[in-house]
C-alpha cells in the first residue's frame, strides 16, 4: 500500500473570470522511502497539488471539488483544520523556494528551531531547547552553529536559510517531505550542496520526498519516479530512466528536446514547443496540450484523454500515444 | 571585413561605496567588478557566467554607463565610451542596447505596444509617423508576433511574448551590440528555447554581437562563441564555448560545471562540491579570491593574486596552478 495516495483530485479556484478547474483528476501515489519528482512548467498545478496535500490551499478561493488524498488510513480532504494541523508539521512537512516565507524575520534562528521541540516537550528547560536547536543546525551542516543560533534570518545567506528551513521541517521526523522548488533561487554550487544534504537526510531518516521543480536536470538527479504535469492534469508518469530515455507524451518529448544541453552543438537551432502555456481561464477543450501539439488531430480537441497504463509503472494521457510510440520505433 | 573587435573592455572596475554610521560616511567598498578585460567581435556572442554577486550584471550596466565605471576603459568601435559626453552617449544607445530579465518592468504598462516600439524612432527622429507605424508592424512580425499586437498593452501578453516585445524594441534601431542580462532566465523551458532561437536568428541576420549574461551555463554555452567565467568581480577564465565545457581549466569553472544537474539520469555524478558560500565582496579574500573554497589552493594563492594569462588564441586563465591541475587526472570524466 502506498504511503500517500492522491486519487482523482479535483481543485477549483474562484477567479474574476468565474470558477476554473485548476486541478483535474490528478492521481499520484507515493511509496515509503522513495523520491517522487513532480515536474512541469508554470501553471501546471504542481504546487497547488502539494498545497492541497498540506491542507494549505488558499481559502476561500481554492476548493477541493472531488477525489481523495489518503495518508495513513485517513482521507486528508475530510479532516477539520484542527486535525490537519496535527498531520502538517508532524507527519508531513514542506519546504519552499523562498525560506523567508517559512522563517519569522523578527525571531532569532535558534528560537524558531527550538519551537517544535518546545511544543512537543512543554516541560523542557531553555537549555534543553537550545541544545536541540544546536543539534538540528549541526545536522544540516551549518558551520559555527553556536553563533548562528543568536542571529536573525536576514543575517544568513540563501543557502544557510534553506538549511535552517530544512532543519525545521525535519525536526518532527516527518514521513513525507514536500520540497517545492527548494533550490530554484540558489546558485548551482549551493544547489549541489542542498541536493546532497537532502539525499543524505533521506537515507538517514528513510522519509519519502515529493520534489517539485521545473528543472529536469534536478529531477534526473534526485527522483526515482517522475510525474509530468501540464495545465492541471497528469500528462505522464514513469520511472526516471524510462522517462528520459523514451518519453511517451508529446509534451514530455517536446520539453526534453527543448532544453539546451552542455553536450549539444553551440548555436544550433533548438527544437521548440510552439505557442505558450495556456492560462487557466483559456484552457483548450479535450486534451489541454492539443493546441500546441504537433501530433494533434480532430479527436484531440474533442475528447479528454484518460490516463492509461502503458507498461509496468508507466501511465500516459494521450489519445495517440500508441501509434506515436510505434512511429518512434519504426524511424529509429 | 573589419578585423578589430567591436568592443574592447580594458581593466573595467566598478566599486560601490558602503555607507554607515551616524553621518553615512563611506565605510567600505563593494568590489563589484575588478580589473575586468575582454573583447567582443562583430556578430559574435560573449557569454558572461558566474553566480549571484560575481559582478556579471554590473559589467553589462557599466558598459553602457548605466553604472558609471570607477576606472577602466570601454572602447566601442575604437572610441572610449567612458570619455563620451551626454550627446555622444545618447547616439551610442542606437548601437548598444540592453535587455533585462523581466521585460514587464522595462515596458511602460500604460502605453500600447505600438507606442512603446515607436518610441525609439521618435527619440532618434527616424521616419514620418506613417513610416514609423510600418516599421513597428515589421518589428512585431520579425519577433514572431501579430502586427495587431501594436494596439494592445504589455499586461495582455505572456512572459515569453513580453520578452519578444523587449527584443523588438532593442532591435528597432538596428544596433550592433545587445547586452542580454538574464534575458531568458525567467521563462519556462518550452518558451525559453523559442526566445533563444529568435536571438540566434537575429544575430545571423543583422550581424549582431551579443553579450549574454546568465547563471544557466547550459543556456550560455548554447548561445555563445566565447565564454568568460566570473567569480567575485573578476574574470577567472575565458575560452571558446565548445572548449570550456569539454575541458574547463580553472578549478572554479570545473566546480561550476560539475554542479549543473544534467537532464540524464544515467550520467555519472562525480562532482566537485564546493564548501561554504561566496565570500563578501566588501572584503574579498587576498591573493586569488577563490582560494577560500579551492581544493588546490596553496600559500601562494593566499598571498599573490594570479594574473590572467593567455594560454591559447581565445583562452585565458587566472590560476597559479592550472598547469599542475591539468596534468592531474580529474575525478570527473566528461561523458
Amino acid at each position: 500500500m502506498p504511503l500517500l495516495s492522491i486519487e482523482d483530485l479535483a481543485i477549483s479556484f474562484e477567479t474574476d473570470e468565474g470558477i476554473v478547474d485548476v486541478i483535474d483528476e490528478v492521481s499520484i501515489e507515493l511509496e515509503e522511502g522513495e523520491t517522487l519528482g513532480l515536474v512541469g512548467e508554470s501553471g501546471c498545478g504542481k504546487s497547488v497539488t502539494a498545497l492541497a496535500v498540506m491542507g494549505l490551499l488558499p481559502r476561500p478561493a481554492g476548493r477541493i471539488t472531488g477525489g481523495a488524498i489518503r495518508f495513513d488510513g485517513h482521507d486528508l480532504t475530510q479532516l477539520t483544520s484542527e486535525e490537519f494541523s496535527r498531520v502538517r508539521g508532524g507527519q508531513v512537512a514542506m519546504i519552499f523556494q523562498e525560506p523567508m516565507t517559512a522563517l519569522n524575520p523578527v525571531h532569532r534562528v535558534g528560537k524558531q528551531l527550538g519551537e517544535s521541540y518546545r511544543l512537543h516537550h512543554p516541560d523542557a528547560s531553555k537549555a534543553e531547547i537550545r541544545q536541540e536547536a544546536l543539534r538540528l543546525m549541526d545536522h544540516v551542516g551549518i558551520p559555527a552553529a553556536e553563533r548562528r543560533l543568536d542571529e536573525y534570518p536576514h543575517q544568513l545567506s540563501g543557502g544557510m536559510r534553506q538549511r535552517v528551513m530544512i532543519a525545521m521541517a525535519l525536526s518532527s521526523r516527518p514521513r513525507i517531505l514536500i520540497a517545492d522548488e527548494p533550490t530554484t533561487a540558489l546558485d548551482v554550487t549551493i544547489q549541489a550542496q542542498i541536493l546532497e544534504l537532502l539525499r543524505d537526510l533521506q537515507s538517514e531518516y528513510g522519509m519519502s520526498i515529493i520534489f517539485i521543480t521545473h528543472d529536469l536536470g534536478v529531477i534526473a538527479e534526485l527522483a526515482s519516479r517522475v510525474v509530468v504535469m501540464y495545465a492541471g492534469r497528469v500528462a505522464e508518469e514513469a520511472p526516471v530512466e524510462a522517462l528520459f530515455k523514451s518519453p511517451l507524451h508529446p509534451y514530455t518529448k517536446g520539453l526534453l528536446a527543448s532544453i539546451p544541453r552542455l553536450e549539444s552543438e553551440s548555436k544550433s537551432v533548438l527544437p521548440t514547443i510552439p505557442g505558450v502555456v495556456p492560462s487557466i481561464d483559456e484552457l483548450p477543450v479535450g486534451c489541454r496540450f492539443s493546441n500546441r501539439c504537433e501530433f494533434a488531430q480532430d479527436q484531440c480537441s474533442q475528447a479528454k484523454p484518460a490516463l492509461e497504463t502503458a507498461s509496468e509503472g508507466r501511465t500516459v494521457a494521450c489519445l495517440r500515444w500508441r501509434e506515436l510510440d510505434q512511429d518512434v520505433v519504426v524511424s529509429a | 571585413m573589419n578585423d578589430s573587435p567591436l568592443l574592447r573592455v580594458e581593466r573595467l572596475t566598478k566599486h560601490f561605496p558602503v555607507r554607515g554610521g551616524l553621518f553615512l560616511r563611506t565605510v567600505g567598498q563593494v568590489h563589484a567588478v575588478d580589473d575586468v578585460s575582454f573583447e567582443v567581435r562583430r556578430g559574435e556572442t560573449l557569454g558572461l557566467v558566474g553566480e549571484s554577486g560575481c559582478g556579471k550584471s554590473t559589467v553589462g550596466k557599466a558598459l553602457l554607463r548605466l553604472h558609471e565605471p570607477t576606472s577602466g576603459s570601454v572602447y566601442f568601435e575604437g572610441e572610449d565610451v567612458t570619455q563620451m559626453d551626454r550627446k555622444r552617449l545618447r547616439a551610442l544607445r542606437r548601437d548598444i542596447q540592453i535587455i533585462f530579465q523581466d521585460p514587464f518592468e522595462s515596458l511602460n504598462s500604460r502605453h500600447t505596444v505600438g507606442k512603446i516600439l515607436g518610441e525609439p524612432f521618435v527619440i532618434h527622429k527616424v521616419g514620418t509617423p506613417e513610416e514609423r507605424q510600418q516599421r513597428v508592424a515589421r518589428l512585431l512580425e520579425r519577433v514572431g508576433l501579430d502586427p495587431l499586437a501594436a494596439n494592445r498593452f504589455p499586461h495582455e501578453f505572456s512572459g515569453g511574448q513580453r520578452q519578444r516585445i523587449g527584443i523588438a524594441r532593442a532591435i528597432a534601431l538596428e544596433p550592433k551590440l545587445i547586452v542580454c542580462d538574464e534575458a531568458v532566465s525567467a521563462l519556462d523551458v518550452s518558451v525559453q528555447s523559442q526566445v533563444i532561437n529568435l536571438l540566434l536568428d537575429l544575430q545571423r541576420e543583422m550581424n549582431l554581437a551579443l553579450i549574454f549574461i546568465a547563471h544557466d551555463l547550459a543556456v550560455v554555452k548554447h548561445i555563445s562563441d566565447q565564454v568568460a567565467v566570473m567569480y567575485l568581480g573578476e574574470i577567472v577564465e575565458t575560452e571558446d564555448a565548445q572548449q570550456i565545457y569539454k575541458a574547463p581549466k580553472h578549478p572554479y569553472t570545473q566546480a561550476l560545471l560539475s554542479a549543473i544537474p544534467m537532464p540524464d539520469p544515467t550520467a555519472s555524478r562525480d562532482r566537485v562540491i564546493l564548501s561554504g558560500d561566496v565570500p563578501s565582496p566588501i572584503t574579498p579574500p587576498t591573493g586569488c579570491r577563490f582560494h577560500t573554497r579551492c581544493s588546490h589552493a596553496t600559500s601562494v594563492c593566499i598571498n599573490r593574486k594570479p594574473v590572467r594569462e593567455r594560454v591559447d588564441v581565445d583562452a585565458s586563465i587566472a590560476c597559479h596552478h592550472w598547469e599542475r591541475i591539468e596534468s592531474e587526472p580529474r575525478a570527473q570524466t566528461p561523458s
